[in-house]
């Protein structure tokens, strides 16, 4: 098995009109794979879709090489999942949780998760109703973490959480793919986040999926072209994929940097953050 | 975009620095960080090297940045991974450090060519220029 999740031609349709797919994508084991896009531009269907939260209307996914509906119940037991919207009553302190999840899953690991409880300073005998945005977060990744998955699926896990829990979390995700059979999805849109650690990144825009590719690749291949409004017709249209015009310039997205600099001497070509890249292939004119 | 440095030692065995803001790639700011290591003598013969993923998890970077360098290194012949031990300094290849550096001093000389063409300097000037900088450095 190389790939932990492999999506083919999935399409998910809603009455307020929006529509994902159709998407095929695979996600390699043993890897952190990025999912970035808008808001509203279908990641949290995705994650949902993969989960078998919602219903998909076409196509087939398989999660460690078995269909994710016959098999749901055996693949669940190797899935932690962080979702946006926190799933657990309010009146349950967090030693209620430990109780049930130990019910829940058969791989529970108490003793992990109260140390992740620890490690989180959370208090073990409050209520969820009083929790913080951030603790609430933090006590959904240790109940995904502690019975010991083999895919995280995060939705936005990070978001709410200060800078130095974030990269304490960041540092915990590492940390899981020490395991070479480990492997984590992670919806995000602080993309500082993913710029360091994600292997792959995905980019979904208006349900579509506009792109799937190694981050090195995008880090080394991909840039931005600079040139004053004057010389806007210097640029040839093979050699940009979409661009922008500015007050005093104009910005074109390449993906192929070097060709570029040597063929555009005289014009100014950036590295591309991941955040600039979503901004000019969603805004950007073709 | 900020600036920052990561900084991490292997018990006194490797050093590696990684700027975020450098237009050198990570994955080659790692290489040169354990090449400049090995010609030093940093880095011994048959000293192992971190994992692929613990290094990745130490300096903050992807498991695939960090294998492209590893890869790249043993391609080279800098280092040798061996099949469930890890990763290791390979036995120290001389000729091939001075290959490198040869071809690195091409792409400079390469450079100086260009911008004097450009610019139109006599190439008396530069070779005057190498003697005064070199002069400069015995003193």
């Amino acid at each position: 098995m190389i790939n932990a999740v492999e999506i083919k031609n999935l399409s998910k349709s809603y009455n307020n009109g929006f529509k994902l797919g159709e998407i095929s994508l695979n996600i390699p084991k043993g890897l952190i794979i990025g999912l970035i896009g808008e808001n509203g531009a279908g990641k949290t269907t995705l994650i949902k879709s993969i989960l078998n939260i919602i219903k998909i209307d076409t196509g087939n996914i398989k999660i460690f090489d078995k269909d994710y509906i016959n098999y749901e119940n055996i693949i669940k037991e190797d899935i932690g999942v962080v979702l946006d919207n926190m799933f657990f009553p309010e009146l349950l302190t967090l030693s209620d949780i430990d109780k049930i999840m130990g019910d829940i899953f058969k791989n529970w690991d108490s003793k992990l998760y109260f140390d992740f409880l620890n490690k989180f300073n959370l208090p073990i005998k409050r209520t969820i109703k009083n929790l913080s945005k951030g603790m609430r977060k933090k006590l959904e990744i240790a109940t995904a973490l502690a019975h010991h998955p083999k895919l995280l699926i995060l939705d936005e896990p990070t978001s709410g959480l200060d800078p130095i829990t974030r990269s304490e979390v960041l540092d915990i995700f590492q940390n899981f793919v020490q395991d070479e059979e480990h492997t984590i999805l992670f919806s995000t849109h602080i993309t500082s986040d993913l710029e360091h650690i994600a292997d792959y990144i995905i980019f979904i825009d208006q349900g579509k999926l506009v792109l799937n590719e190694n981050k090195d690749t995008i880090v080394d291949n991909y840039g931005i072209l600079k040139c004053d409004i004057d010389d806007f017709n210097k640029v040839s249209r093979e050699d940009y994929l979409v661009y922008k015009k500015n007050k005093y310039s104009y910005d074109f997205l390449i993906n192929n940097k070097s060709k570029i600099k040597k063929k555009y001497r005289d014009f100014v070509i950036d590295n591309i953050s991941l955040e600039e890249l979503m901004i000019l292939m969603i805004k950007g004119d073709k | 975009m900020l600036y920052t440095v990561i900084y991490c030692v292997y018990g006194d065995v490797m050093k590696i620095i990684i700027s975020n803001s450098s237009s050198i790639p990570i994955y080659e700011q790692i290489k040169n960080n354990i090449v400049s290591q090995i010609m030093n003598n940093e880095l011994l013969e048959d000293e192992a090297l971190p994992s692929i993923r613990n290094l990745a998890q130490d300096i903050k970077i992807s498991i695939m940045t960090v294998k492209k360098a590893y890869d790249e290194l043993e391609k080279e012949g800098y280092i040798i991974s061996r099949q469930g031990k890890g990763t290791f300094v390979a036995p120290k290849n001389n000729e091939l450090a001075k290959e490198q550096a040869q071809k690195e001093i091409e792409e400079y000389v390469f450079k100086i060519i260009n911008l004097s063409k450009k610019f139109n300097i006599d190439q008396r000037d530069i070779f005057n220029l190498f003697d005064i900088l070199r002069g400069e450095e015995n003193d």
